[in-house]
């Protein structure tokens, strides 16, 4: 049971850019929605105040009733752990193979090695990866990346998966790939917030769809 | 608590692995830990011999009384008699005139000077071991002793072991100035090394960070990373100076031959070896501390 309450939210960065204005917006248990905008529009500070990657200017952000942008630097951790995250540039390991980076959150949580091991092995082959456990990430292409980015959100299940523009550098067969399997996921009860600019993906998924533009919502 | 051990063994295998990731700057980050470790152990070592050594020659200081040369041997009686009665001593010998001149004329070069002497100039005297310690006690003893009838003159005789031992106390002061000043030089070679690995690491930092690790987790290896070099340096440091007790006292032997007294420089007592060891490990868990800590704040959200 995970929502998400924007209530009234600015961002100012340092320098004075203001990335979001007055943006309410409530995600509720089990949605897929879909942040669409041009670049600079705000999307990605928006996921990112999600996890407390970045804190409000004004307004607040409460996930699971929690008001996290008032959150102690040492709760942020616990909290990100209720997420999935999924990067453009997948953030990837490269000094270890497929296997040992989805292992990671689980690592990080401190799950048993051998029952991590057989979720790992799930989450690859969830993403159609099993075969390339062994492979470095180097190795594998742009599509596969992101599908291993997207097995690392997923192995520890996490209640939300939050994705910045997930297909943003791949052509459009990998993209509709990967929005598959975004929508599997909702389909089994994960809340999914996706952003992105790219509107053949939202017109197949049919999700709720976010606007924002110049860091207002228009929904 | 078993996820906790596990974790803590990862962290310590993790550890562990950097360390022989790159085996030659990391001997020789730990030889300049050994070596600027091994200045003051070195030192201590020296001062804690002296020190073991001065007490065996001085077991306890010592009082002289010498009694005026017309004191007889009922003057004699009476003062034996008066520090009987004296609480606090730790015993008395009597050193009567002629045995004393017997002492003089064995002692090899005096006997000349002895078998000079027209009369025996020697007074009586009594030894006395004072059960006190300091020197302002001793002074007062002294001072009592001295105002006797029948006593010409009272001396403290532990001058020379006080002197020695003031000169051991600012020893042992100029070793832990220098302690102090390595210990910091330990910090900042633990917390440059950890600061160059934290670069290299950096992606898996921002990573591990994002994705829900405790600030406890990402520090946790480079912590026993710390730990390890200074305990390894203190090792080396141990080595080091074992080695030099090893070359000087084969230097030594022949001149305490030569001397006819057993005299060899011991090293550290296990416990305090162990006690050197873990304040380095403390050390270089505290640099790497201090390094961690100012990298992972940069990492907290604005």
């Amino acid at each position: 049971m995970t929502q998400i309450v924007l209530s009234g939210v600015s961002k100012r960065y340092p320098g004075g850019h203001d990335a979001l204005a007055n943006v309410s917006l409530t995600v509720e248990t089990g949605e897929l929605v879909f942040i669409t905008g041009h670049s600079g529009a705000g999307k990605s500070t928006l996921l990112k105040l999600m996890v407390a990657i970045e804190r409000p200017t004004t307004g607040s952000v409460i996930v699971n009733g929690q008001n996290i942008g008032s959150l102690r630097a040492r709760g942020i951790p616990f909290l990100r752990r209720n997420f999935g995250l999924v990067f453009q540039d997948h953030k990837l390991l490269f000094d270890r193979n497929a296997f040992e980076n989805v292992m990671l959150p689980l690592d990080i949580s401190g799950f048993d090695r051998r029952e991590g091991a057989r979720r790992a092995r799930a989450a690859l082959d969830k993403v159609g990866l099993l075969h390339k456990e062994k492979a470095r990430p180097i190795t594998l292409s742009g599509g596969e990346q992101q599908r291993l980015c997207i097995a690392r959100a997923i192995v520890h299940r996490p209640a939300v998966l939050l994705a910045d523009e997930p297909t943003g550098n791949l052509d459009a067969e990998y993209a509709t790939e990967i929005g598959t399997l975004f929508s599997d996921f909702n389909q089994v009860g994960v809340t999914v917030v996706l952003a992105t600019h790219d509107a053949q993906l939202a017109a197949r998924l049919n999700p709720r769809v976010v606007t924002i533009r110049g860091g207002r919502l228009v929904e | 608590m078993k996820t906790w051990a596990a974790a803590h063994r990862r962290a310590c295998a993790s550890a562990f692995s950097r360390l022989w990731a790159s085996p030659l700057a990391n001997l020789l980050n730990i030889s300049v830990i050994g070596i600027a470790l091994a200045l003051p152990l070195g030192f201590y070592v020296v001062l804690a011999n002296l020190q073991g050594l001065a007490r065996d020659f001085t077991p306890q200081p010592e009082i002289s009384i010498f009694l005026a040369a017309d004191a007889n041997a009922s003057d004699v009686r009476l003062i034996e008699q008066r520090l009987k009665a004296r609480a606090g001593l730790a015993g008395f010998r009597f050193v009567p005139r002629m045995q004393a001149l017997e002492t003089l004329k064995s002692r090899s070069g005096l006997a000349d000077v002895a078998a000079g002497l027209s009369g025996n100039p020697l007074p009586d005297a009594f030894v006395i071991t004072a059960g006190a310690n300091d020197a302002a006690a001793l002074e007062i003893l002294r001072a009592e002793f001295a105002a006797w009838p029948k006593v010409a003159e009272a001396h403290v005789d532990s001058d020379w072991a006080r002197r020695l031992d003031s000169l051991l106390a600012i020893g042992r002061y100029a070793v832990m100035m220098l302690a102090a000043a390595l210990a910091l030089a330990l910090i900042a070679i633990t917390f440059n090394t950890i600061r160059l690995q934290i670069l290299t690491q950096r992606d898996e930092i921002e990573v591990t960070k994002l994705i829900g690790a405790t600030d406890g987790w990402i520090q946790r290896p480079f912590l026993y990373f710390g730990g390890l070099i200074g305990i390894a340096g203190g090792i080396t440091a141990w080595l080091l100076t074992a080695l030099s007790l090893l070359i000087f006292n084969s230097q030594l032997r022949p001149l305490a031959a030569l001397y006819g007294v057993p005299l060899e420089l011991v090293h550290l007592p296990w416990a305090d070896s162990l006690f050197a060891l873990l304040f380095a490990a403390g050390l270089g868990w505290f640099g790497a501390w201090l390094s961690v800590r100012r990298h992972l704040s940069a990492h907290n959200p604005h």
